[in-house]
């Protein structure tokens, strides 16, 4: 099985929120909720990069490790999902989660964290495949129906690339080669233990 | 033989290839994400940038500091948890399987006096009440994963523990009120003295049945006291952070407000498990001052001399007398 990663080449993301628009609108995710985000670092100054993120779907996910009730699952293909149903809304994995993905809606009294809400790969949860139950909680299944994230499928600039990690590595690495200079894929030292030269 | 010199000349100029093929990570204006990464990682601190979504605390591109949290919940606390709050309940099994239940020496008078009023028992109670569903549902979150989990499954588990959060914010303030109250019944009575030196001296007469001297409250008790106080303080301020996420901190703050919370919490847990033994099952006597609030003037005699003192000079002569 493909082992699959996110990669996001800063030298090619124009911060144009495509990425961002078509998640929320695959899954109907509500408001104030972001699954991915564009985040721009050193904004107006020279160096200037921007970068999509959202899970990354760690190997060795902290917020599976912290979680009180053990509710998140890796699939074969290595992407981290986790069971709705189960979630207490505690918080944990967001105090672990090195990449501020996990979301909460707000219910009920004081802050009150509501089920946790996140990047899916655009691969559902624990439901069946496609159904309503499963498109309610969780989003389109679009790695059931053969097809890959919709944010990486969206962009304009091909700057992130989702799918098997050796493949969009080899794909980064062909691109530095050819023009000279990259700033590296961000997220993977701390979600994958690797750059992406190995 | 074509194949080896094809070898060889590649081997030989391998090196020149990698001097023309520029470095993949010819850094423009700015160091290598992974490098930034790594360097984040051991400063600690977060790589923060603009996002144009209005939700500021998502410019948070990385945090490597989640890691050392995540070793903190998983370890750290853990180990600190299972140390305290077990080592403190084999002590206390075996200081019941060596002593037994510490009795009354000179057995009970019959004559009783007023140690707790309605209000300083309802009051305990009231703080007594949440602490224990505050206790178990944070030890659940700690250990339920590994012992509860397994046994009930994961649908009632999930119940147990929503129905535990619930629990654990909303019972905070009548027991946060109870700590306000507690102080102010009772803080006069637990500044230290001199008789606490000489009475933890003496062990407080645990270990050789002597009955050292003390006041209304004994060294001992007021190191409860002021662990509940105190402690209970500092973890009722560190959950509220938590409670109301985002609201007073950014993100390295509620991971600290939650280590400060985990620990005194665990502390806490050890210090009231010796308390419930030691006003319970531990000593003969001792439950009545908070459930009737009247104890046995022999049993006062013995463990609260100085306090009884008090009273009997307090008293009317004619009761003093009697």
């Amino acid at each position: 099985m493909a082992r699959m990663k996110f990669l996001c080449d800063a030298d090619r993301c124009i911060e144009c929120n495509a990425c961002v628009t078509a998640c929320k609108n695959e899954h109907e995710v509500p408001w104030g909720i972001n699954r991915r985000r564009v985040v721009t670092l050193n904004d107006g100054k020279p160096g200037e990069r921007s970068i999509s993120m959202a899970c990354m779907h760690c190997t060795d996910a902290p917020c599976a490790a912290v979680c009180p009730v053990n509710c998140f699952y890796t699939t074969a293909d290595a992407i981290v999902l986790h069971d709705k149903d189960l979630c207490i809304g505690c918080g944990y994995c967001f105090y672990a989660c090195p990449f501020g993905a996990p979301q909460y809606p707000r219910v009920g009294n004081f802050g009150g964290r509501g089920k946790m809400d996140k990047c899916t790969y655009c691969a559902g949860g624990p439901q069946a495949d496609n159904t309503r139950a499963e498109y309610i909680q969780y989003g389109a299944n679009r790695i059931a129906e053969g097809k890959l994230p919709l944010c990486a499928e969206m962009c304009s600039t091909k700057a992130l690339l989702a799918g098997d990690g050796d493949i969009i590595s080899s794909i980064y690495r062909e691109r530095v080669q050819r023009r000279g200079y990259g700033s590296g894929a961000w997220g993977w030292r701390t979600a994958y233990k690797e750059g992406v030269r190995s | 033989m074509r194949a080896l010199i094809l070898t060889l000349a590649l081997l030989l100029a391998a090196p020149a290839l990698a001097q023309t093929v520029p470095s993949p990570f010819t850094a423009r204006d700015q160091a290598p994400a992974e490098e930034l990464e790594l360097q984040r990682a051991l400063q600690g601190g977060t790589i923060n940038g603009r996002v144009s979504i209005p939700d500021a605390k998502s410019g948070n591109l990385v945090q490597p500091e989640g890691q050392n949290w995540r070793l903190f919940h998983n370890r750290t606390l853990y180990t600190i948890g299972f140390v305290a709050v077990g080592g403190m309940g084999v002590v206390l099994w075996l200081f019941w399987s060596m002593k037994g239940r510490i009795r009354i020496t000179g057995g009970p008078s019959g004559r009783t006096l007023t140690r707790f009023n309605l209000l300083e028992r309802a009051n305990h109670w009231m703080v007594a009440s949440s602490f224990i569903v505050l206790m178990l549902s944070g030890l659940n979150l700690t250990f339920g994963r590994y012992l509860l989990l397994p046994l009930i499954g994961a649908e009632a588990f999930t119940s147990l523990s929503a129905l535990g959060k619930l629990g654990h914010n909303f019972l905070s303030f009548p027991f946060v009120l109870g700590l306000v109250v507690m102080l102010l019944l009772w803080a006069k009575d637990n500044l230290p003295r001199m008789a606490d030196i000489e009475w933890l001296k003496a062990g407080g007469g645990f270990f050789n049945n002597a009955h050292p001297p003390a006041g209304r409250f004994n060294a001992g008790q007021k190191g409860v006291f002021w662990i509940t106080v105190v402690g209970g303080g500092l973890v009722a301020f560190t959950g509220y952070i938590l409670v109301f996420p985002f609201f007073f901190t950014d993100i390295a703050g509620q991971q600290l407000a939650h280590m400060v919370h985990g620990v005194l919490a665990m502390v806490m847990i050890a210090a009231i498990m010796a308390h419930i033994y030691i006003g319970s099952v531990g000593m003969e006597g001792a439950v009545d001052a908070m459930t009737t609030g009247e104890v046995d003037y022999n049993w006062a005699k013995e463990h609260h001399s100085q306090w009884v003192d008090e009273q009997l000079a307090k008293a009317p002569p004619a009761a003093a007398a009697e």
